[in-house]
């Protein structure tokens, strides 16, 4: 109890030396902000983008393209202010109740990455109705279903693919279903086949397979043959924040974390990606954990105060392995539950479930278990605890 | 067209993969409202303000703080156009009148100072929110404002950009009992006007009688004497309390704070070398007239509501005198009991007003020539 009164005091005194008064810079030559992005050229591309749209708002082609840019960086970068600047792009459509379906496709992006999951689907199942061979709209919407633990739906919507995408993405959506419902090792073993028959294919999406590939090996029990996919991944991609924070955590499950203190140094600007970094170093014991925890813990305030909840999962792993309190974690993974269920959504749910004790958590833990047919090996060991911690 | 459907396919699963965030856009805005006068502050985001005004001036991705200064004018422009704040359908027009720079957990922000006003004390405020919704429509707008003890927050987006906030009013017994307490409370911290009014006392349960001190013989001529010196103080502080309040008079604080020690010192000499014994009572008040002052300067800093003006200062004065009674009420009696014999003439009157004085000597060095003695 004194050492939780400690932190939170020591985190209290670290968030008040983050919002320190306001103050005048000493020098005109102080650099006070770095621009994302700093002097890639496609900053400079993006820059120029925007200026041609808005000689020309209403250009469609350009809205459009502009938007999918923006939501690309955003994923890269894990940052959501370029979700605002995509949807600042579509905004002439974006009130519309039926805008082009180009417009659609991306404002289901956009209010999926905002957990608004109805209406993305509403929009999806709008295009989908002008044009049922919208590959696009139906790869989204296979992933939208995903997210939210509806696996049949999203098996249907990959295999409206069939002969509108290419095959490793068609065999990407399936094996994505497939591994958490109740095919682990044969989708495991046919999209890794199907990678290697399509050697040729684009280097972003042979990378984005490869993380998916060490995602279910890591589940399937065999971490030497994830750990080779997710380095065949990183040789690929090696800023994609996605992918880092998915090796990140195999490596933490895996007691390494060092490794992941080393991987991603340079790279906690994500919020995701320093929780990643608080719970290494605070496994490893190092001195830098207090003041990752308290920015960390500054930042979770902050999208409270906007009220945002989109982080419930992150926050909800915060609260485990970083704060210890089991009860505030078990709250957050619930509520995140309620809305998300993706593997990493029932994992967080399980820890909390079984640090704390939570019976309620428990339940929805066994009862997913056994509707998904689920296969996580490390899943399986925290549950086979269950009974013994209750 | 293949290669973009598969950059598509790629963007799109991807996206939907977890959300990794940090922070979306947020500027944060506090105002304070006093009366019909608005202070404020307003954080916004350097990376923001690049997007919508422009602030790498030399396009190396780094924006300094020279960078910043040189386009606080535009900042101000593009700030003041998308804040509009009114009162009763009338604009409160607002001004920076500040620039400083801070850093929230997304990074560094510009810091913009505000003041405005409306053209009468404010009720309810209309807050019409627009910044950056064009550029960023997940941008939202975070606002805390204060309204005397009471704090409320509001939030801003695109769909939430206009709002009524309605400033907690107290009731006016409410806001009377707290100017009374302030009242009481002020006294009891404020131990110059406590040993200003305990040197004028001390004698009062003792008579002159050819160049010495002698007992009084009875409570009642004690309680008089006490009721005439208070009585003083109190017609005395009350008018240059309320003048001074209602921005009738003013005098310059040092000088008021000065006199106020110079004041303890000789009530408290007088005890010592009595020459003014008769006219306490007249003591007490010219001396009552300067520590009048000594409390507007007290109610200007808490802020008189102007919805209660009278009732308020009426309130603090009456908390003044119930503070002051209670003094007296504490005083009185033990003096009278210890009245007779030595003790009280030589160690409590004698000594009390010498340490007294003493310690008004010191103020008043330190309030006349701005010195720090006393830490």
């Amino acid at each position: 109890m004194l050492g939780k009164i400690i932190v939170s005091l020591a985190c209290a005194a670290a968030v008040t030396a983050v919002g320190a008064a306001p103050y005048i810079p000493a020098s005109g030559a102080q650099v006070l902000e770095r621009l994302p992005g700093g002097l890639d050229p496609a900053r400079r591309q993006l820059q120029g983008l925007r200026t041609a749209l808005a000689a020309n708002p209403r250009n469609l082609d350009l809205a459009t393209a502009l938007a999918q840019r923006y939501i690309e960086q955003s994923r890269r970068d894990g940052d959501p202010r370029y979700l605002g600047y995509a949807e600042a792009a579509l905004a002439p459509w974006w009130r519309q109740p039926e805008p082009p379906s180009s417009v659609l496709v991306l404002r289901a992006t956009l209010r999926q990455s905002t957990h608004q999951f109805g209406p993305a689907l509403a929009d999806l199942d709008t295009v989908l109705k002008r044009d049922s061979g919208n590959a696009q709209a139906w790869l989204t919407r296979a992933t939208v279903q995903l997210v939210t633990g509806d696996a049949a739906g999203a098996r249907a919507s990959c295999m409206r693919l069939y002969s509108r995408a290419p095959e490793l993405v068609v065999q990407a959506c399936l094996a994505s279903v497939g591994s958490v419902s109740g095919q682990a090792a044969a989708s495991y073993e046919r999209l890794r086949q199907t990678l290697d028959a399509r050697a040729g294919s684009p280097a972003p999406l042979r990378a984005w397979v490869a993380t998916l590939l060490g995602e279910m090996a890591a589940r399937l029990g065999r971490p030497d043959v994830a750990e080779a996919h997710f380095r065949a991944a990183l040789a690929l991609d090696p800023q994609d924040s996605y992918l880092l924070g998915a090796y990140a955590d195999f490596l933490l499950e895996r007691g390494r974390a060092p490794e992941v203190i080393a991987l991603l140094k340079d790279k906690t600007q994500a919020d995701a990606l320093l929780l990643r970094q608080a719970i290494a170093l605070k496994t490893a014991g190092r001195p830098d954990a207090a003041r990752a925890t308290a920015e960390l813990a500054a930042r979770f305030d902050a999208a409270m105060l906007r009220r945002d909840n989109v982080h419930q999962r992150e926050q909800a792993r915060f609260e485990l392995a970083v704060r210890g309190d089991a009860a505030a974690a078990v709250r957050l993974a619930k509520l995140n539950w309620a809305v998300q269920k993706e593997p990493a959504d029932l994992r967080i749910l399980a820890q909390a479930a079984l640090a704390s004790g939570d019976a309620e958590a428990q339940a929805l833990v066994r009862a997913w278990l056994k509707k998904s047919r689920i296969e996580d090996a490390s899943l399986a060991a925290i549950v086979a605890r269950f009974g013994s911690a209750a | 067209m293949i290669a973009r459907c598969l950059l598509l396919a790629i963007l799109f699963l991807g996206c939907a993969l977890p959300a990794q965030a940090h922070k979306a856009s947020d500027s944060y805005l506090s105002l304070a409202v006093q009366g019909e006068r608005i202070e404020g502050q307003w954080d916004i985001a350097l990376r923001d303000l690049e997007m919508a005004v422009g602030l790498d001036a030399d396009g190396d991705a780094a924006i300094t703080w020279d960078e910043v200064r040189a386009r606080h004018e535009a900042i101000a422009a593009y700030a003041l156009a998308r804040l509009h704040l009114s009162s009763e359908g009338a604009a409160c027009p607002l001004r920076v009148t500040g620039h400083l720079v801070d850093t929230h957990t997304d990074g560094a922000y510009a810091v913009l100072r505000l003041q405005g006003s409306c053209a009468a004390p404010v009720t309810a405020l209309g807050v019409d929110y627009g910044l950056l919704f064009d550029v960023d429509p997940q941008h939202k707008g975070l606002l805390r404002l204060t309204h005397g003890a009471a704090t409320s927050t509001a939030i801003f987006a695109p769909d939430a950009s206009s709002q009524m906030l309605q400033l907690a009013a107290p009731s006016r017994w409410r806001q009377f009992a707290d100017y009374l307490r302030h009242g009481v409370w002020h006294i009891w911290i404020g131990f110059d006007h406590i040993l200003f009014l305990v040197s004028l006392l001390l004698p009062a349960v003792l008579v002159r009688d050819g160049g010495h001190w002698r007992e009084r013989e009875t409570l009642r001529a004690s309680i008089v004497d006490v009721l005439k010196i208070v009585t003083a103080f109190t017609l005395a502080h009350s008018l240059t309390l309320s003048l001074a309040a209602l921005g009738a008079l003013s005098l310059p604080s040092r000088l008021v704070e000065s006199a106020i020690a110079a004041s303890v010192m000789l009530a408290a000499l007088n005890n010592l070398w009595p020459l003014a014994h008769r006219w306490r009572a007249l003591v007490a008040f010219g001396f009552g007239l300067i520590h009048g002052f000594g409390f507007a300067s007290v109610l200007a800093d808490l802020g008189l509501p102007q919805g209660a003006l009278v009732l308020s200062l009426v309130g603090f004065n009456v908390g003044v005198e119930l503070g002051q009674l209670a003094i007296v009420a504490a005083f009185l009696p033990l003096a009278y009991l210890l009245r007779r014999g030595a003790f009280y003439r030589r160690v409590v009157l004698g000594g009390g007003s010498a340490l007294i004085a003493l310690l008004a000597m010191v103020w008043l060095a330190e309030r006349a020539l701005d010195l720090k003695l006393l830490a």
